[in-house]
């Protein structure tokens, strides 16, 4: 199922479209799943959980590549904050569907994919340049080169 | 999505724009879930308010409460004129306590425009409530009843305890249902999604809040957001302990749905309760799980200086206000601690005038309504160290407020306020 433009450095994911649009940017990626409420800043789009391996790390602008969402009924008022002011993520990519993450997907107004035909989470690394048409139910994904 | 005509009719403006832009958004939250279509609903638990100054400059620069209203419960970046509700619909908790707003560092322009937007918010329909438990405060749907709830330890609770169906909503969801009485069918919702997924095998005597608190907070570790069924409970729950219980199952995990083999309106047997499905996976909660999830719980706690006893998570019952009162008489706060006490506004009353209130007060302690410290971030000043009877406020303030939480019964958080020290030790 996969097509791959260049297998060197090139990924092409398919997948079930949350809210569509058009966004690229730098992937975030986290095993974590993410806690809206008491989880996030969302002055700043920066995670806050104690122990969570984004612990003071930003989302805003980038796509961000995660398991799914937890914690309080919070989780959609506390992205929706983070589109009013400016630091949402760029786009939306993720396995596990639940009412909080659907409306926090929506009221973002971030472009969302899930029901991937590989795991987002295997596929793509922290820094790799990912292109999400949701649209059309595509992410394609440029790998980082290597330091040398 | 199908939509009925009458669905159809409210999404192309025939009931106005804000009733429009409503099922805009429950379209495309509908869309987004993969859900088939909408169901009635006429039960709402929301949260609309505005209680941080970031909200009071948001509705002076955009619109005043309709703009407010607009964006944060509708998505609508057009301010629309919000029309009353169309459901039952009841306020959740807020970021502070009104009443008790300076105790809690709010300034007062904060606690004004909370005011403002409490009349606006009654002028449409909606309760003010204000508690995380509207099930003691006479909002109980009945079994079966399609609901919209926010709030995770009130989900939990409509959907295991009362057999009401909801999912965990968020605040734009319940937003756009109060002005449709629609929410998408979906989740728990529907009959199949209901039925068990986990077998628990209970092996060891529950007899306290705390200990249902215990078994709550391992119980979400273990299954996160599936739906466990559990054997062997010896003496039947009351409303408090499944409160307790419920609360700690959807902070340490994502439970929005338990079924107690006998006890719970879903699981007449086991069987009834799996609906023919074999469960995934059997798990056990015995002495050395209680244990283990025990000191888990008191992990971020080493001092045993205490500055701070909250109580009142989820809302303290009368019954437990009384108990609270009980435990304090002829005793007095330890002048280097502070007690607060919270509860719904309707039982404060009712506290207030049989003279719990009082008494917990002439003990030293507080008696606060509408919020907690988790929700407000609010602790006495210079709290570095605190003591709860709530698994899931244990869980949440060390992260919030950055300080050392001791978690155990209500008696020894009482003996904490009085002594202004931890003694309470794993029975």
């Amino acid at each position: 199922m996969t097509a791959t433009a260049d297998a060197s450095t090139t990924i092409v994911l398919h997948g079930r479209c949350v809210v569509p649009g058009r966004a690229e940017g730098e992937a975030l990626v986290t095993r974590d799943r993410i806690s809206g409420w008491g989880g996030i800043d969302s002055r700043t789009g920066t995670v806050v959980e104690t122990r969570h391996e984004l612990r003071g790390v930003s989302f805003a602008g980038k796509v961000l590549v995660f398991p799914g969402a937890k914690g309080s009924s919070g989780w959609s008022n506390a992205f929706h904050l983070t589109r009013v002011l400016g630091v949402a993520p760029a786009a939306l990519l993720f396995n596990e569907m639940t009412t909080k993450i659907a409306l926090g997907a929506v009221v973002t107004r971030a472009p969302a994919l899930t029901d991937f035909d590989r795991d987002p989470l295997e596929c793509i690394t922290t820094g790799d340049w990912v292109r999400v048409d949701a649209d059309a139910g595509v992410v394609e994904i440029t790998k980082r080169r290597p330091a040398t | 999505m199908q939509l009925t005509a009458e669905e159809r009719a409210m999404a192309d403006g025939r009931d106005g724009p804000a009733v429009a832009r409503a099922m805009d958004l429950l379209l495309r939250y509908g869309r987004a879930l993969g859900a088939e279509r909408l169901v009635e609903t006429r039960n709402v638990v929301a949260s609309v308010s505005a209680t941080t100054p970031f909200m009071r400059e948001f509705a002076r620069r955009e619109g005043g409460m309709d703009a407010v209203y607009s964006q944060f419960s509708l998505d609508s970046d057009e301010v629309v004129a919000i029309p009353p509700v169309r459901t039952r619909a009841m306020h959740t908790q807020l970021g502070f306590a009104p009443d008790s707003a300076a105790q809690m560092g709010v300034d007062v322009a904060t606690v004004q425009f909370y005011r403002q937007g409490e009349a606006f918010t009654r002028a449409l329909g909606i309760e003010s409530a204000n508690t995380c438990t509207p099930y003691q405060v006479g909002n109980e749907p009945a079994f079966g009843e399609h609901c919209a709830w926010m709030e995770s330890s009130a989900v939990v609770y409509c959907n295991s305890v009362l057999g009401a169906r909801t999912n965990t909503e968020g605040r734009e969801s319940v937003g756009a249902a109060m002005l449709t009485a629609r929410i998408p069918y979906w989740g728990f919702h529907v009959d199949e999604n209901r039925r068990g997924t986990h077998r628990v095998v209970l092996d060891v005597a529950l007899d306290s809040n705390a200990d249902w608190g215990l078994f709550g907070y391992w119980l979400g570790e273990q299954v996160q957001e599936r739906v466990p069924v559990v054997e062997g409970v010896r003496a039947k729950p009351d409303l408090e302990r499944l409160k307790h219980f419920g609360a700690a199952a959807s902070s340490s995990g994502g439970v929005e749905l338990y079924h107690l083999v006998g006890i719970t309106p879903e699981a007449p047997t086991l069987a009834a309760a799996f609906g023919g499905r074999a469960p995934a996976d059997t798990l056990v909660y015995g002495e050395a799980e209680r244990r283990a999830t025990h000191a888990q719980i008191n992990a971020t706690a080493s001092e045993t200086k205490v500055d701070y006893v909250m109580l009142g998570c989820p809302h303290y019952t009368l019954a437990q206000l009384r108990d609270a009162a009980r435990l304090l008489a002829g005793r007095r706060v330890h002048a280097d601690c502070a007690l607060w006490i919270f509860t719904p506004r309707a039982i404060k009353t009712q506290a207030d005038a049989e003279g719990t209130t009082r008494a917990i007060e002439a003990a030293g302690g507080c008696v606060m309504t509408d919020s907690c410290s988790a929700m407000s971030r609010a602790a006495p000043r210079g709290t570095r160290v605190v003591a709860l009877d709530s698994a899931k406020q244990a869980h949440y303030l060390p992260a919030i407020l950055g300080v050392q939480a001791w978690f155990g019964s209500t008696a020894d958080c009482i003996e904490a306020a009085c002594s202004g020290r931890w003694s309470g030790a794993y029975r």
